[in-house]
């Protein structure tokens, strides 16, 4: 069925022999001839007003060139909005250095730039803060309680200030009528713990600023044209006067689509006149940097006796840390969109607390309402005697099904995860005695936007492809398989890079699974440009009309008889001739993309439980995804495992441990549990394409709806091996041992 | 801005006096497995490291003429595996130190380090206690031997003084019909600290456990010998009532924290399961043996 050559090949990726072999250059791998280095002071209160900062004793330390503090931060004050996408510089700006107070343990104060990293740490030890200690509060269920220590003054929620910084609500429907026309109501609350993205890369950046004031970035992010825009935004430095360069990244899961350490990094490297860098630790990434949200939520369905969904409704109280913006809209818009309701009432509301600001991560949101709503429906199924995946593939969204969120949805492959699941021996296979199956479905918006790309034809006859993002997850590689493909060229000839800000034309983020569909895109529309003017030059050489000339398996051949007989130019002999028809030869295109749409997955999770221990294990996992076109199957197999390996761990072990005093007592690998390897069986992936129909190779964004189902899959396994339904993340082994003492008890 | 001087001294004389010599600015290092760990986190802050491994002693393994052990406290993990018959007679002793870290963790980690370290979820130190293993311990006033039992004083320190150093372990000669286990609960499967550990060595007479030992771990500030459990076992068949009775007795000696690692409850309740479990594995050892 695949008549291509090179989409869907599994070519090995540019990068791969860089970054087995170690010389993969990270953000902390860069340095410079007189290079010094910035440390953080961070707040040790959850909660402080800031009365004075007093930085004498650390300036006169031997070493110390440099001291930043929230003055020498651009203010976006608190009354104005200041949005940059869909973050706010209101927020950024107390995010990256406390201003008025500390909102949270960890919080950066003040930084310092010196000869080494242990002056500049023992520097920081010298700066006397005076702070004046605040009420705080860092759970979320007592952060909306009337009387709860308020963050923001400023915010108000009914007239009153609240730490409710905003809500977000979609209707359909009535769902009051709907309701009545149910035959089975379930209504039930649920929770989950903020979860760390646990990028094995810590944030870091090396910043230099020239005399005449032009700075340069090196800095590991998901989007360096995020990176020169904030640190613009933050340091008053013109755009043009910014250059950041993306390092190879290890890892961000939408924790790094905003940035920590560079305003500062630029600030210190202007004061001090040498370059400066700053590299978090393990500790710091895990007190400081976005966590994504904890959550309380509330689902009610209501559904006929055949099995028909009739109403909807969910209410997501998501923490947002200590600044708003949690992902309220992708628990409320995402929850129900799988499904074709004819009611639904989703409302979200964006909770502020004494904790570190939630960054994006996988499908930001989505996950906390697919816990609740896929939880819910499983009992659904349960009380009506139906396969819940059955219950799933008559309710399906379909192409035309109009979703609460808004759009209606073109051709898609939901309903066929289901029927692969359904039909798949894993859904077969018989189980053991405490070991169960469950399963749960998802959805993930998926994003267009800007992208650029440039392809250049070298001298020589190969091709030279730059875009505009960090490749996180192999995007170099498919970039590569699409040139071929079009080119009809070997993909050992073609090169991807990732330009700088100051190389490529601006892209959006490495984020909302967005890379390929947009870049994908842009390299396509350059692509085909380059290929008119490869006609071109063969129209000129043979000195016959382009159109007379197509372009097939890598030459320029005449269209047909009536063109002419020419022996066929291959890329080679044209690029050798370039200069005498025209000069070089090359396209760019900067595109501002539509047509993403959304993904859809189910999966299928089968788990053993350790009663005595409390310990679940997983045995076997299986994910079903429309992939749209997999233009590189491996990457995106990767893809899916990675996002069920993040789902498993945030399921059954990942938490934050805040001790008495609001501070976190695990803040590293060991005690904040996420899975390694042998805890995880082979995850099995299977890919259904369903090309996306607004996209040329059929591309539909990946890597995010796999983290959607796994909380809700592996509770409802739960429930069928032990007969116990949890309603609370994570599911951690003292968790099930007392849910199991306390079922025992009952009995 | 520390300048920190490695020495690695070739005899144990040598390293005895240097360590003595450096009057408590000095540390050992045999694996570096916690001590590189600590120096990293600013936990610890020496003048001096003296490297143990290049001695003869601390760095091998013997097997005397009566079937008894001899192995340095610097042996790695990995080292000790590949030992023609340790790991037959030792089975347990050999599971719980290479229980430790992943494959890179185990080609560095020692017994030495793991009892030294002090920490009460050591996870050889239950397995060791079990073995009624001694410790030989050289310092610049000479020798002494301590049972592994009497070592640890609290969480993270030990009854070697400042410039003592663990020289080997001495495991006894093994009667027939012996076996040991050592298990851990962590909630993963790997890369993690036992919330509880337990280890068990019994010996078996037709069905019947002759003689028992338990080590106990992470349940109280020091790693424990159960006597109450192995009195259950001893006299009786290793089967489902003698173990109650013994899991009961693992039970009662807990002391645990509440802390982030699991709850009072969690791990009392665990320590009888894992007792049960080693105990069974054991006997079975046992029987094969
Ligand atoms: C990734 C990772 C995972 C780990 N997992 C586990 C685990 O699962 N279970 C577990 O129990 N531990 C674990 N550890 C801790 C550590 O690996 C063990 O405690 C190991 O046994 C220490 O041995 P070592 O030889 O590396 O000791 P070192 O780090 O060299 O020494 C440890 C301490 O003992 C002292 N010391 C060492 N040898 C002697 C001696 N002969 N005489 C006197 N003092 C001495 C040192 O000065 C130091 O204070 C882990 C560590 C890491 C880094």
């Amino acid at each position: 069925m695949n008549k291509n050559k090179w989409i869907g090949e599994r070519t090995i990726r540019p990068d791969g022999a860089d970054k087995v072999t170690g010389r993969a250059s990270f953000a902390a791998d860069t340095t410079m001839p007189g290079m010094i280095w910035g440390s953080v002071l961070r707040s040790p209160h959850p909660h402080a007003s800031i009365v004075n900062i007093d930085i004498t004793k650390a300036a006169s330390l031997p070493g110390v060139k440099a001291i930043v503090t929230a003055k020498d931060i651009v203010d976006f004050p608190f009354d104005t909005p200041a949005p940059l996408g869909i973050q706010d510089m209101r927020w950024m700006t107390r995010n990256v250095m406390a201003r008025e107070k500390a909102l949270f343990h960890g919080h950066p104060v003040a930084a310092v730039a010196a000869t080494s990293e242990e002056i500049a740490a023992e520097a920081c030890k010298l700066i006397e803060v005076n702070y004046e200690v605040l009420p705080w509060v860092i759970e979320l269920e007592e952060a909306i309680k009337p009387n709860a220590p308020i963050l923001h003054n400023i915010l108000e929620f009914d007239g009153k200030p609240s730490n409710i910084a905003g809500t977000l609500e979609h209707k359909k429907g009535d769902i009051e009528l709907g309701f009545q026309e149910a035959d089975t109501i379930i209504e039930r609350s649920f929770t989950t713990r903020p979860v760390h993205q646990g990028y094995i890369e810590p944030h870091a950046c090396l910043v230099s600023v020239t005399a005449d004031g032009k700075a340069t970035i090196w800095s590991s992010s998901q989007g360096q044209f995020m990176v020169r825009a904030m640190t613009s935004m933050l340091t008053g430095i013109p755009q043009s006067d910014i250059r950041a360069i993306p390092a190879e990244i290890g890892g961000g899961f939408g924790g790094k689509t905003i940035i920590y350490l560079e305003p500062i990094a630029t600030v210190l490297a202007q004061k001090s006149g040498h370059p400066v860098k700053m590299v978090m630790s393990r500790e710091d990434v895990m007190r400081a940097t976005g966590p994504t949200s904890g959550s309380m939520s509330k689902v009610k369905i209501g559904a006929k006796k055949d099995g028909t969904i009739v109403s909807v409704q969910g209410t997501f109280y998501l923490q947002a840390g200590c600044l708003p913006g949690s992902p309220i809209r992708g628990a409320a818009g995402c929850a129900f969109a799988p499904y074709d309701i004819p009611n639904v009432h989703s409302l979200g509301y964006d909770v502020v607390s004494n904790r570190s600001k939630v960054a994006a991560y996988r499908a930001p949101g989505a996950p906390i309402g697919a816990f609740a709503v896929e939880s819910v429906l499983d009992e659904i199924a349960e009380e009506i005697g139906m396969d819940p995946l059955a219950l799933r593939l008559k309710n399906a969204a379909r192409e035309g099904t109009k979703a609460a969120h808004g759009p209606v949805y073109p051709r898609m492959g939901y309903a066929e995860t289901l029927e692969a699941a359904i039909e798949h021996p894993h859904n077969k296979v018989a189980l053991g005695n405490l070991q169960g199956r469950g399963v749960a479905s998802g959805f993930w918006f998926n994003a267009g936007g800007e992208s650029s790309a440039q392809v250049n034809v070298t001298e020589d006859g190969n091709v030279v492809v730059t875009t505009g993002h960090p490749d996180v997850g192999g995007s170099r590689a498919s970039i590569a398989n699409i040139t071929a493909e079009l080119l009809g060229i070997d993909y050992q000839r073609v090169s991807v890079l990732i330009g700088d800000t100051a190389t490529i034309g601006y892209s959006n983020l490495t984020g909302g699974s967005r890379v390929l569909f947009a870049s994908g895109m842009a390299v396509t529309d350059s692509t085909e440009k380059v290929i008119k003017s490869l006609r071109e030059r063969a129209a000129i050489i043979w000195d016959i009309d382009p159109d007379a000339v197509t372009w097939e398996e890598g030459e320029a051949r005449p269209a047909g008889a009536n063109a002419g007989m020419f022996e066929p130019l291959s890329l080679e002999d044209i690029a050798d001739r370039a200069t005498e028809t025209g000069g070089p030869i090359g396209a760019g295109a900067q595109l501002n993309t539509a047509g993403a749409e959304g993904g859809f997955a189910t999966h299928i999770c089968d788990v053993e439980v350790d009663i005595e221990l409390g310990i679940v294990r997983i045995l076997r996992y299986t994910s079903f995804q429309d992939v749209g076109r997999a233009v590189h199957p491996s990457y995106v197999e990767g893809q899916m495992q990675g996002g069920v390996a993040q789902g498993i761990g945030w399921a059954l072990n990942e938490e934050y441990i805040y001790n008495k005093d609001g501070i976190v007592d695990n803040p590293g690998f060991l005690d904040y549990r996420m899975p390694v390897c042998s805890d995880l069986p082979m995850l099995d992936t299977v890919m259904i394409e369903i090309p996306n129909p607004k996209h040329p190779q059929g591309v539909r964004g990946v890597g995010e709806v796999p983290l959607v189902p796994p909380l809700a899959a592996i509770r409802n396994a739960i429930y069928n091996a032990l007969g116990i339904r949890f309603y609370s993340l994570p599911m951690s082994p003292p968790v099930v041992l007392e849910a199991l003492d306390i079922s025992q008890a009952a009995e | 801005m520390t300048n920190i001087q490695y020495l690695a001294p070739t005899t144990l004389d040598e390293a005895v006096s240097l360590y003595a010599a450096a009057a408590g600015s000095a540390r050992i290092l045999a694996g570096g497995t916690d001590l590189l760990v600590q120096l990293r986190s600013g936990m610890i802050n020496p003048g001096i490291i003296i490297d143990i491994k290049k001695i003869k002693e601390l760095n091998s393994i013997e097997q005397k003429a009566d079937g008894s052990f001899v192995v340095g406290a610097s042996v790695s993990g990995t080292q000790l595996a590949k030992h023609s018959s340790f790991g037959k007679t030792w089975p347990g002793v050999l599971e719980a130190l290479n229980l430790i870290g992943s494959t890179q963790v185990q080609g560095r980690a020692s017994l030495g380090g793991n009892l030294c370290n002090g920490s009460p979820a050591g996870d050889s130190i239950p397995a060791l206690i079990a073995a009624e293993a001694t410790v030989n311990i050289q310092g610049p006033n000479g020798s002494r031997q301590l049972a592994v039992k009497d070592v640890l004083s609290g969480p993270g320190s030990t009854n070697l003084s400042q410039d003592e150093i663990a020289v080997n372990f001495i495991f006894p000669t093994r009667q027939l019909g012996s076996g040991d286990a050592y298990l851990r609960m962590i909630p993963r499967t790997e890369m993690d600290i036992a919330v509880v550990g337990c280890g068990v060595n019994l010996t078996l007479e037709n069905n019947i456990c002759t003689s028992a030992t338990v080590g106990l771990g992470a349940v109280a500030p020091v790693v424990l010998e159960v006597e109450a459990a192995a009195e259950a076992l001893v006299g009786n068949k290793i089967e489902e009532e003698t173990l109650e009775r013994a899991a009961e007795a693992c039970r009662a000696v807990c002391n645990p924290i509440d802390d982030k690692r699991g709850t009072i409850a969690y791990r009392t309740k665990v320590a009888g399961v894992l007792m049960k479990r080693a105990a069974t594995i054991a006997s079975q050892r046992a029987e094969g043996a």
